[in-house]
């Protein structure tokens, strides 16, 4: 190698980028921020002459990992309650990372620095590492792993079920609507720098303690990535804070991205570290407590805050309630729930909690017992086929939730839904946060001020619609969550793999058919809906329905 | 004395490798979501195929977050070329309608599997080994004292004129293909994509820092002369002005074909082997060839390979060929002209160094020779406007 200095060398790169003399670069993506050409340097300082032979070295690492993971019978001591969550989670992060590859180029136009462009085109390379290195990890689950049931029929699930919507946010938001409010404010400024710390760092800790050391040596590797994208995103924060009139798109694109986040991330990590654990000792952290450390001091208090003096307005109330929510709320707790309730229709097998799990949980969360222990012991009880419906249809003081039209995650804490009409149709909301993001955010006018570019909310955003009135049998066939024996589900209430303890087609044919909650919300008249509004929210905690006797 | 214990967790004996047990499933180890191109399921496929969903067959509750104009994911209009089932609509989903969409691939443009079956760790082997040997190359230069063998023209003609080629490659490499890496239909287009981006920016680094290095050996070197002759000099302008209007491309077909098919034969490597790597060893230089060599094999060998696999497909579609050949003619005479155009204004460099290369008309014959060997694999005709 060439003795030049990396800083010498980084100096010398920057003069291949020119300014185009006879045609401009197509300009593909809009935003409604404004910049000034500015000299802000590139922040990663990357040269490709010592990033390749870096990450290959950081391969090797990886592979030589997997290697003796193989060799030295890891399989053999593996929690099957872990590895069965990351049937879901191994589903969905891999198109999150190719999609913020593909969010790269949305920056090219609309950020005019191409000292800044350097840095991007590397992220973008980054990514297409870090999607094909987890699908390589997920392999390697299927084929090692004692049950590759889900595993095997990974993206297919993701595409198709409702937890695989939820988290496919988390990559559909990196890429569409304006550049900016997309590719960096939601991806690099909020999704990166604030929750990859619990995904990538808080996750894989967990699975070392549950005889995983293969999700570490991968996800610690693709960290490692991740600080250079994190300086990408705060470089180009700095250039939008330079124009006053970028402030209220910040201010908004802030509260949204910091909410959606929440919602969607811890529901998700939330759950698999919580109750995808069998390592239930007293003094390790309980996600509240790594949530505080990772992104409530790390990220607002070290790196939100300070922006405050460069102009930035920052959602302190909207940290404040995301925290609220985890800790008085028992948002995680409630989501996990909700997993269970709907284990039928996911492609990954639920353990039941024990009484171990539930001292731990009084332990961290006090209270914990009363609202989610007899529930948990229904569950349990309700777990193996025994002439009985799945739990989702018995009669365990549970009221199957509606779902949130913006985050997609179902209205869980009852007390804060929200409904509103929209487009001729019905709404229903987790949180007033999320009504604000469908109603306010993304709209082609902000406050008065035009936003020609901003996205907008699509798709079939209610997955029970699509199975209205369909038999649940039919449902689970549909969407392909079967056994190579034609009848028996991927999904399970339990860890038992003896077939005569598994839950097939044949036991889901008995069941009334699925009932969208939102078609018959929009069903209902003026009044019935504000009855039904009503005793929603006087719901819960853990899904009960609201007493009738208050 | 006695130590408390740590708190860690303990290793358990779980049993839960494969083969422990016997149930339904317990044996489908692969991938079960899409068809192998070739008999069995590749590493490559596996890590790679689906990733990038598509609302045709799964992705049963469509796309989530659009654009101003409600459109999300990647639309296949953004190129005018068609695989089969291109004009299949989109399936409607409402209520009670089910999830269900085409059987999969539900459109031709699954079919297409990169032959490099570049992934992350086939990307990073193979840039790593490049750059560790373009490094050693000039470092056992540098050793050898072998740029004191270079006449004072070639010094010249390298600081000027092999520097300016590094512009072309960091504008095509950030602006058109990491451009087009969001533009495709489907992962296995995309990442090739993305590599053929990196193979480029890669190389521009290594002609900059190459210039650093000659910089710091040869006493008049003059680091900065390709800033000179890529703005201002007569004869890089046509190459200039091609590689802004591909930039300029909105349809991401048309700006892989006419860069990878039209441009990079016919000027490209007509500048790289035809010129540099002809001329260097006469002038006293050994060194130059081995670092453009390097991004010579990566066109040729790699990135060339994989647009000839996805244009292939296209000209023969089982439902669109007709349409794709004629709509490939046409981007072939509205992009032979411009590259010509920019060989053309080359040729001055040609008589530059002290030992001249093969004449420019035999350079520029044999660019046109392998231009239409591409053309005709492609099963497309050669355009007349190639006569120019």
């Amino acid at each position: 190698m060439s003795r030049q200095s990396v800083a010498r060398a980084h100096q010398k790169i920057q003069e291949l980028s020119w300014e185009p003399m006879y045609h401009e670069p197509v300009s593909h993506y809009g935003t409604d921020y404004t910049f000034r050409k500015a000299q802000k340097k590139d922040p990663l300082k990357q040269v490709l002459r010592s990033y390749f032979p870096m990450q290959e070295e950081k391969d090797h690492r990886v592979y030589g990992a997997s290697d003796g993971a193989i060799r030295g019978n890891m399989f053999r001591q593996v929690q099957e309650r872990w590895l069965e969550w990351q049937k879901l989670f191994l589903s969905i992060i891999p198109l999150p990372e190719i999609s913020a590859a593909r969010a790269m180029p949305l920056l090219f136009r609309t950020v005019p620095n191409p000292e800044l462009h350097n840095g991007q085109a590397i992220q973008m390379i980054d990514e297409v590492r870090h999607s094909t290195i987890q699908q390589n990890l997920k392999r390697l689950y299927m084929n090692n792993y004692i049950d590759p049931a889900g595993f095997n029929s990974s993206l297919r699930n993701f595409q198709n079920d409702y937890c695989g919507t939820i988290g496919r946010q988390f990559a559909e938001g990196f890429i569409t609507g304006d550049a900016i409010t997309a590719a960096s404010i939601y991806l690099t400024i909020v999704a990166e720098t604030a929750f990859t710390n619990t995904l990538f760092v808080a996750m894989p800790a967990e699975a070392a303690a549950n005889g995983d050391y293969l999700l570490p040596t991968v996800f610690h590797s693709v960290q490692s990535d991740e600080s250079r994208h994190i300086s990408n995103g705060y470089a180009t924060l700095l250039m939008a804070l330079a124009d006053e009139g970028n402030h209220q798109l910040l201010e908004r694109d802030l509260r949204y991205a910091w909410w959606n986040n929440h919602r969607v991330v811890d529901a998700a990590i939330g759950t698999f570290i919580e109750y995808g654990t069998k390592d239930r000792r007293k003094d390790r952290e309980s996600y509240a407590e790594m949530w505080r450390r990772w992104i409530y001091d790390d990220y607002y208090r070290s790196y939100l805050v300070p922006l405050e003096k460069y102009g930035l307005v920052i959602p302190h109330d909207l940290i404040e309630e995301a925290w609220n929510q985890i800790w008085n709320k028992g948002y995680v707790h409630e989501v996990a729930q909700f997993f269970a309730t709907g284990w039928l229709a996911n492609y990954w097998r639920i353990d039941p909690m024990t009484d171990k799990d539930f001292e731990w949980f009084e332990h961290k969360y006090p209270g914990w017992y009363d609202r989610y222990g007899k529930w948990w012991e229904n569950y349990n009880r309700l777990s193996t086929p025994n002439g009985h419906h799945p739990i989702v249809a018995e009669d365990v003081d549970y009221q199957y939730p509606h779902r949130c039209w913006v985050c997609m995650v179902p209205c869980l804490v009852r007390e804060d839904m929200v409904m509103a009409e929209v487009n001729g149709q019905w709404r229903t909301y987790c949180h007033e946060a999320c009504r604000w993001t469908d109603v306010e955010a993304f709209r082609p006018t902000y406050q008065g001020r035009e936003t020609p570019n901003m996205g907008q909310l699509i798709g079939s955003r209610e997955w029970e619609t699509l199975y209205h009135g369909w038999n649940w049998a039919d449902v689970v066939s549909d969407m392909g969550f079967v056994r190579d024996d034609g009848k028996t589900l991927v999904a399970q209430p339990h860890l038992n793999l003896d077939p005569s303890k598994m839950w097939t087609l044949d036991h889901l044919r008995r069941m009334d058919p699925l009932l969208s909650p939102n078609v018959l919300l929009n069903e209902m008249t003026d009044e019935e809906r504000n009855a039904f509004h009503a005793a929603y929210i006087a719901g819960g905690p853990a899904g009960r329905p609201a007493r009738t006797d208050k | 004395m006695t130590t408390a214990e740590r708190s860690v967790p303990k290793p358990v004996f779980t049993d839960a490798e494969a083969g422990a047990k016997e149930f339904p499933d317990s044996t489908a180890r692969r991938f079960n979501y899409y068809t192998p191109q070739k008999r069995k399921q590749t590493h490559y496929e596996d890590v790679t195929v689906e990733v990038q969903p598509d609302p045709r067959h799964y992705l049963s509750q469509g796309w989530l977050y659009g654009f101003s104009d409600g459109r999300g994911g990647y639309p296949l209009d953004w190129t005018v070329l068609k695989a089969w089932g291109s004009d299949r609509p989109e399936p409607t989903r409402g209520p009670g309608s089910g999830g269900k969409g085409y059987d999969w691939p539900a459109h031709g443009w699954h079919e297409f599997r990169d032959p490099n079956e570049e992934w992350e760790l086939s990307l990073y082997r193979y840039n790593a080994n490049v750059v560790r040997q373009v490094g050693q190359n000039v470092e056992a230069a540098r050793r050898s004292k072998a740029f004191e063998q270079w006449n004072p023209n070639w010094v010249r003609f390298v600081e000027r004129h092999v520097g300016a080629w590094m512009h072309v490659d960091h504008g095509l490499g950030l602006y058109l293909f990491a451009n087009a890496n969001r533009r495709a239909p489907t992962n296995m287009h995309n990442n090739a994509i993305s590599v053929n981006s990196m193979h480029r920016i890669r190389a521009a680094q290594d002609l900059a820092l190459y210039g650093l290095t000659l910089s710091e050996e040869i006493a008049d070197f003059d680091g900065s002369a390709h800033l000179d002759a890529w703005n201002s000099d007569p004869a890089w302008q046509g190459v200039r002005e091609a590689a802004e209007r591909l930039t300029a491309v909105d349809d991401w077909c048309e700006a892989i074909f006419a860069a990878n098919v039209v441009f990079e034969p016919l000027v490209g490597e007509l500048f790289r082997s035809h010129l540099v790597q002809h001329a260097a060893p006469r002038n006293g230089d050994f060194v130059t060839p081995t670092i453009v060599g390097a991004e010579e094999y990566d066109f040729s060998e790699r990135d060339l390979r994989y647009t000839k696999a996805m244009f292939e497909l296209l000209t023969a579609d089982r439902e669109f060929a007709e349409h794709n050949t004629r709509i490939l003619h046409s981007w072939l005479a509205d992009w032979v002209p411009v590259s010509i155009a920019a060989a053309r204004a080359m040729q001055p460099l040609w008589s530059q160094p002290d030992a001249k290369p093969p004449r420019f008309e035999d350079a520029l014959d044999a660019a046109k020779s392998r231009f239409s060997g591409i053309v005709s694999d492609l099963g497309l005709e050669t355009p007349k406007e190639l006569a120019q």
